[in-house]
């Protein structure tokens, strides 16, 4: 499975939840797979997709799902230490870890070499920290939504990557529809 | 009042719920006051990019957001300033430690401070340079500028401002 096999079958479990998705075709693929007023698209910044996701889940309620990738949170490595000292329960850190930088060509990254992120997450602090085949992600989000702890999950599938266009909305209007859409569902 | 809980009563009085920190030596008491704060969720990180990540997220989720942080961090954060907080139109004071000024120690510190001014004004956000004690009155009309305006604001705070506080 590559990452928008990966997106598709976690399609039933998040479309209705607040989703915060990592720049490029992350974002592209979620738009084109299930547009919703609950995803904040990234479409620049790479790195901050797990800090915007932490930020979010410590002010308001909800549960939040940050779709990462495995060469963004190498770019950001210090927001495990951050998301491993200030947990929130309604987080979970969606890692999808190709081993590549896909948007940019699938160059390797050193999560597909020598290191684990789950590990690193580890010892960074982080307690619940499930490692995955592409094939078990739906069945670990939906665990981590039915439970009640900050989770952290490494999705091992395969580079690769589908046609998608661009994202067309403007930065301010995602944002916009998204925050409406937050304090909706906290009212 | 001491300069430090001046501040963050101002930082209050405009409803901030959520502040992340980068530490600086200047800014080490303005820190304790933001982490002494029963009104105020304090989350040091690691690096300022990360932080204004969280800033964003904690402001979607319905609470104001700053940072604190040194003059270095704009040269590390022009990315996240213009593709994230410009981008989406988020608002961010950015309470600055301004070292590299009159009566900085460390030679160093003045590479940086010779630009910041410069890049500040080409990512024309708005900059306000806090150089004696009574110039902080004018915090809280920048703190409510900021969220009018969604835009990210700057406050140069330099070591004579903190020297006469």
């Amino acid at each position: 499975m590559i990452r928008s096999d990966v997106l598709k079958a976690l399609i039933p479990m998040i479309s209705e939840e607040l989703v915060v998705s990592n720049i490029g075709l992350p974002s592209q693929e979620l738009h084109l797979i299930d547009d919703q007023p609950t995803n904040f698209y990234m479409l620049g910044t790479m790195g901050l997709a797990s800090s915007i996701g932490l930020g979010l889940a410590l002010a308001q309620k909800k549960k939040v799902i940050a779709i990462d990738g495995d060469g963004s949170v190498l770019t950001n490595l210090g927001t495990l230490p951050t998301i491993a000292n200030n947990p929130a329960n309604n987080f979970i850190l969606l890692i999808i870890d190709n081993g590549s930088y896909g948007s940019t060509g699938d160059q390797p990254t050193y999560a597909g070499m020598k290191t684990s992120l789950a590990r690193v997450a580890e010892a960074c602090g982080c307690e619940k920290v499930v490692e995955c085949a592409a094939e078990n992600t739906a069945a670990a989000v939906q665990a981590a939504l039915d439970g009640d702890d900050m989770t952290i999950i490494v999705s091992k599938c395969e580079s690769g990557n589908i046609k998608v266009p661009v994202i067309d909305m403007d930065a301010p209007v995602i944002r916009h529809r998204f925050m409406t859409e937050v304090s909706r569902r906290n009212a | 009042m001491s300069i430090n809980r001046k501040i963050v009563s101002d930082f209050i009085k405009n409803r901030i719920e959520f502040v992340t920190t980068v530490p600086c030596k200047q800014l080490a008491g303005v820190i304790d006051e933001i982490e002494a704060s029963t009104n105020i969720y304090h989350i040091p990180s690691n690096k300022e990019d990360e932080g204004m990540g969280l800033c964003a997220g904690a402001y979607m989720g319905g609470k104001r957001a700053a940072i604190i942080m040194q003059n270095t961090a704009i040269g590390v954060t022009i990315n996240t300033l213009v593709t994230l907080i410009q981008y989406y139109n988020i608002p961010l004071p950015m309470l600055i430690s301004y070292r590299g000024e009159i009566g900085e120690p460390v030679a160093c510190q003045v590479e940086m401070a010779v630009h910041t001014k410069a890049m500040l004004e080409q990512l024309k956000i708005p900059t306000y340079h806090f150089h004696q004690p009574s110039d902080a009155e004018e915090l809280n009309p920048i703190l409510n500028h900021s969220f009018m305006a969604k835009k990210p604001v700057a406050i140069l705070t330099d070591a004579s401002f903190w020297q006469g506080a």
